[in-house]
């Protein structure tokens, strides 16, 4: 039998060297870690243009050169008005760029306090390409994804989801299956009277050839909340998308 | 028992007739999958595509030979009224480990296997050995047993998701540099299923993609095995 100081005194050693090497380890890793993030974030805009991008297998250089180069990153307001340097300065943010944005504390403030990240890709052509942020929840954790849309601001040009926790070989198809995202291309996100009617990703198939897509097989809470994210985060985007 | 004491006092790595035992025992008379049943969860979850899997299967290798190991060597210090504590805290220790490193290196396999490398920790396998195993004997043998153990979960993980990833998919590798296209329309391989093509007919089972398919194909591993493992024959 074991006194209860060597216990205690065990134990707590045991903890301080296990939590020690830890953080020394995650401080380490920390910017590689953020640097990555940031890279996957960008794969994901440009894999939501693949059409236009070309080539869907893109290496990290490639990335970051396409996104200097064919990318502008603009910060928005929910009444539509892009914000200029100033206007950022004046609430404090200095030259924040679109992707150091945190989505989801935007998310989560009130509707018209809310900034959010906009992407216009220019082709060689000289067409333009606006590239929205989705966030949402699905059935277990967050969802999110990017929407590409075409010059008409209405049209979808194509879409990326991702995921933190949906289950594999379900809720988890919705990045993982291509023909998932493929099936958003050529849809309408407004109505004929120019509504917003967002996209209903629908249990049992697409019945509204132009407003609707396929759900996805054994998640349907997870396609709801496909829905539901499409809906909401147009709608922080609505004034700017129906500005001409 | 004399006799196993004087042979690993020879060398510092004995690799005897038991060493070897305790490696390949794992693999198939004692896999901890199909014969232990244990582990079964993260085998249905994470067996959809072959990379994930692999991955999966190095990440427990790695977790359960180091955590026999540790665990080993302060096996005669261990408090015996804290000691599953003691093991959790290792376990996790080890999987936070992996999950940092692969999220600064292999960033697009982490994001893949998402919940499942946290769920390491809960993995019966690990701290099944630890309490069987690593508490009563040697820092070198409890490593080959840690070894042996995931890889005997490794093995079975990819094979469930080699058929699972064929037939649902219709691809091999998908996601790493290896990536196959083996069935489907325009396949750079064997099964070409174009409309008009000799293969038309076919498409991709869904019912492969889903988590139910593991079980399945378990069954028939589990099946296979017990017909041709005398060992296993009316183990009751």
């Amino acid at each position: 039998m074991n006194k209860s100081s060597y216990i205690i005194g065990f134990v707590t050693v045991l903890t301080a060297v296990v939590a020690l090497v830890l953080s020394l380890l995650y401080s380490g890793l920390k910017d590689t870690h953020k640097k990555n993030e940031l890279l996957f974030e960008k794969k994901a805009i440009l894999s939501s243009l693949k059409d236009v991008v070309g080539n869907s297998k893109l290496t990290n250089d490639e990335v970051s050169q396409i996104f200097s180069k064919d990318v502008s990153q603009y910060i928005i307001d929910t009444k539509g008005n892009i914000l200029d340097k100033t206007q950022l300065e004046n609430l404090g943010l200095g030259d924040l760029t679109a992707d150091e944005l945190d989505a989801k504390k935007e998310f989560a403030k009130p509707f018209d306090k809310r900034l959010m990240p906009l992407y216009v890709y220019k082709d060689k052509k000289g067409d333009e390409y606006y590239v929205v942020k989705l966030l949402g929840k699905g059935l277990w954790d967050e969802i999110s994804g990017y929407l590409a849309l075409d010059g008409d601001k209405n049209t979808i040009h194509g879409a990326s989801f991702d995921h933190k926790g949906e289950t594999p070989g379900m809720g988890a198809e919705m990045k993982d299956n291509p023909k998932f995202a493929a099936e958003f291309k050529g849809k309408a996100i407004f109505d004929d009277k120019g509504n917003l009617v967002s996209i209903d990703v629908r249990k049992g198939g697409a019945v509204d050839k132009m407003h609707d897509v396929d759900g996805i097989t054994g998640a349907t809470l997870t396609s709801d909340g496909i829905t539901r994210m499409l809906k909401t985060s147009l709608t922080n985007y609505e004034a700017f998308l129906e500005k001409q | 028992m004399s006799e196993n004491i004087k042979d690993s006092k020879k060398a510092w790595f004995p690799m005897g007739k038991k060493e070897k035992r305790m490696l390949l025992d794992p693999l198939n008379d004692n896999n901890p999958v199909t014969v232990q049943v244990l582990g079964i969860c993260s085998a249905l979850a994470v067996t959809s595509m072959l990379l994930p899997s692999i991955v999966m299967a190095i990440a427990v290798i790695f977790v359960v030979a180091m955590s026999n190991l540790t665990i080993s060597l302060m096996r005669n210090y261990i408090p015996k009224q804290v000691r599953m504590i003691v093991q959790l805290v290792i376990i996790a220790f080890l999987v936070t480990i992996v999950e940092l490193t692969l999220k600064a290196y292999s960033f697009d396999v982490y994001k893949q296997l998402s919940v499942f490398i946290g769920l390491i920790i809960t993995n019966c396998i690990v701290m099944g050995r630890l309490e069987a195993f690593a508490m009563a004997n040697k820092p070198w043998q409890s490593f080959l047993d840690g070894v042996g153990n995931g890889l005997g979960y490794g093995v079975i993980l990819i094979i469930i998701s080699f058929f699972r990833e064929l037939f649902g998919r219709g691809t091999l590798f998908s996601g790493s540099p290896l990536e196959m296209k083996i069935i489907g329309a325009g396949s750079d391989f064997w099964i070409d299923t174009t409309t008009n093509s000799f293969f038309g007919w076919y498409t991709n089972n869904n019912l492969m993609v889903l988590p139910a398919a593991a079980i399945f194909i378990m069954g028939l591993i589990i099946w296979y095995q017990r017909s041709k493992n005398e060992k296993l024959v009316d183990i009751s």
